[in-house]
């Protein structure tokens, strides 16, 4: 069984005369319930929910206090490589982009860790672009083993990877795993993805399986906002976080809500996600599942982020670079998208703690 | 007879324990142990920052309060030992609170991996504190297996939904020849009185106390429940009947 049996169900599903059918009691009921359903939690995606947001938030704010406490875990991504071989038409990385390729020696990921870890974070999330020659399973247990003596948590967010080499990485030392499917719908997949191995589509929706059976800690999944209809996206990425944490109850399951950003290249979202649709799905996220960690980047704006602090999100990036050995070198290469919020680690303690939170650098060790 | 608990060889001056993974902020922590009047302080070595001394939330603690680390996090029986390793060969004591969860959607204790555990811990000099779903067999097993109280949830974690679970724990309180600690789901400085009055040997406090408004005041309110609960206790609370008692009882033709 993989999640693709769960996503046909729903393939061909009449989103449109659901929708048609929801009345308000039906949303009110809903976000008065403690255990919500797949079609409750479409229900609370749906426009006519939008009226509803304010409720919504205050049983996310509720649920999120509960569950997490007065605590945002930080954390920051490190890009070690941006060789790519893939045409994903929304990516900087985009192997017929003309951008300078880099990736990084032992020496120069030793000095990011060095520079972030005096930051204070403990938390490091490890990026590259999906190339076997450049960024192979070798490589990125070098990058592990230097990693490991700055941070006490390590995560994954590399091309989609078999058991096996989860299993590798695992025993390396990493305990997190990210990977976005980008959009859930196959056909559009099919057509963003031009060229590469990443046209694969079901190898990529079965990483975060295969993530879970080798052991990882910590899976987190994601929709790229923009792609396609996004109650439509939000819907399959509840599911298959869902279906993950069902069928894998003793790995910690997370979502981000990556929204499109400007990147090099032409591409612009077929969708636009604005901010009020953003919260929706996030609050309905806490809703169906209260306690999914849920993860928002540098991708979004510093004053947007400053307000859902306290209303779901629960993990947030900070001092964040997209681009190949963004926090030391001098001659840097183009980033996978721009980043919005580009304050400090330090700001953001302050900004935590003034919004009457704790950031939190440690939330993990290797035992 | 003076009243007394005894863990672990330790005379405990408060029936009150307190969690401290939800704080705004590290610093409350102190304020919090002294409203409360806690002397027994959990932490989980997952969040201990041992490379810091301002995050280092143990720097947090006071000096003469007893520090339980916990082994959140852990997944099985081996993680759990090892976790309760490193705490204390990192200092922090050999008091150690189990806590394996093999669901993270509730948060529910797997009493199995639970009981493994105790088993080997408390043979390494540990003064074991296992956090388990109530069940009076798996009761049994952790008190075989050496452990120093058995600590029942109340209700899932972070749920404030109240003793969900009291007549599971009543009956552990009655047939259990160890201090039963409940553990998890207390929302209300009343739900910890209720506990104490049941005979609950003492109550663990996280959420409410740490995601209140005023977790100081919060804090000091659970100190007084858990107070008035056993004072409740001791001395003996009337029984709760199912029917009002008539004044005139239907035996009195039969006199005296």
């Amino acid at each position: 069984m993989s999640f693709y049996q769960r996503y046909s169900e729903y393939k061909n599903f009449d989103f449109e005369k659901f929708y048609s059918n929801i009345k308000d009691n039906h949303i009110l009921s809903i976000i008065n319930k403690d255990r919500i359903n797949e079609l409750e939690f479409l229900t609370l995606l749906s426009e006519k929910a939008g009226k509803y947001i304010e409720l919504m938030a205050q049983k996310s704010k509720r649920l999120t206090l509960q569950h997490f406490g007065k605590v945002i875990l930080l954390y920051t991504p490190l890009y070690v490589a941006n060789y790519c071989v893939n045409q994903c038409v929304y990516c900087g990385f985009n192997l017929s982009n003309d951008i300078t390729r880099k990736k990084l020696t032992k020496d120069e990921v030793e000095e990011e860790a060095k520079i972030i870890s005096d930051t204070g974070l403990r938390h490091i999330l490890l990026l590259t672009g999906e190339s076997r020659t450049h960024s192979s399973i070798d490589y990125i247990k070098e990058c592990v083993m230097i990693l490991k003596k700055y941070f006490s948590s390590i995560s994954i967010e590399v091309y989609p990877l078999e058991t096996d080499e989860y299993r590798e990485l695992v025993e390396a030392g990493v305990d997190g795993f990210t990977m976005y499917q980008e959009v859930y719908n196959e056909d559009v997949y099919r057509q963003l993805h031009v060229k590469g191995p990443k046209r694969n589509y079901r190898f990529r929706m079965d990483a975060p399986e295969r993530a879970c059976l080798a052991g990882m800690r910590s899976v987190n999944i994601g929709a790229l906002l923009g792609l396609d209809d996004w109650r439509k996206e939000a819907f399959f990425t509840g599911l298959h976080a869902d279906y993950l944490q069902d069928k894998y109850p003793d790995t910690e399951i997370g979502v981000s809500l990556p929204r499109m950003r400007p990147h090099s290249g032409d591409f612009q979202p077929r969708v636009n996600v604005d901010d009020r649709s953003l919260v929706q799905i996030m609050l309905a996220f806490r809703l169906f599942m209260p306690r999914v960690g849920i993860t928002l980047s540098t991708r979004e704006r510093a004053e947007f982020r400053d307000n859902l602090i306290g209303l779901g999100v629960t993990k947030m990036s900070a001092g964040s670079s997209t681009e190949v050995g963004g926090h030391a070198l001098e001659a840097k290469s183009e980033g996978q998208f721009d980043i919005c919020d580009t304050r400090s680690v330090k700001e953001m303690t302050e900004l935590i703690y003034s919004k009457g939170y704790q950031p939190v650098f440690k939330d993990w060790q290797a035992i | 007879m003076a009243d007394k608990l005894v863990i672990g060889g330790k005379e405990l001056r408060s029936r009150l324990f307190i969690g401290t993974g939800k704080f705004s902020s590290n610093k409350i922590i102190p304020e919090v142990v002294k409203s409360s009047g806690a002397q027994v302080v959990t932490v989980a070595l997952r969040r201990i920052d041992f490379d810091s001394n301002e995050e280092n939330m143990v720097n947090h603690i006071p000096e003469d309060c007893i520090l339980m680390t916990n082994t959140s996090g852990a997944r099985n029986a081996e993680e759990a030992v090892r976790i309760a390793k490193i705490a204390r060969a990192a200092g922090c004591g050999n008091w150690i609170k189990i806590e394996i969860v093999t669901d993270n959607k509730y948060l529910l204790p797997d009493n199995y991996e639970t009981i493994r555990a105790t088993e080997i811990l408390a043979k390494e000099g540990f003064v074991v504190l296992p956090y388990m779903s109530p069940d009076l067999i798996a009761a049994r097993r952790l008190k075989d297996a050496g452990a120093a109280a058995v600590m029942p949830l109340g209700a899932p974690i972070g749920t404030n939904k109240g003793l969900r679970t009291k007549e599971l724990i009543k009956i552990m309180i009655d047939e259990i020849d160890l201090p039963i600690i409940v553990d998890a789901g207390l929302g209300r400085p009343s739900e910890a009185a209720e506990a104490m009055e049941m005979g609950a040997a003492a109550v663990l406090v996280n959420t409410a106390i740490a995601t209140s408004d005023d977790p100081v005041g919060m804090g000091e309110a659970f100190g007084l429940a858990v107070q008035a609960g056993r004072k409740a206790f001791l001395a003996g609370a009337p029984a709760i009947k199912e029917y009002a008692e008539a004044s005139s009882p239907l035996t009195g033709f039969l006199g005296a």
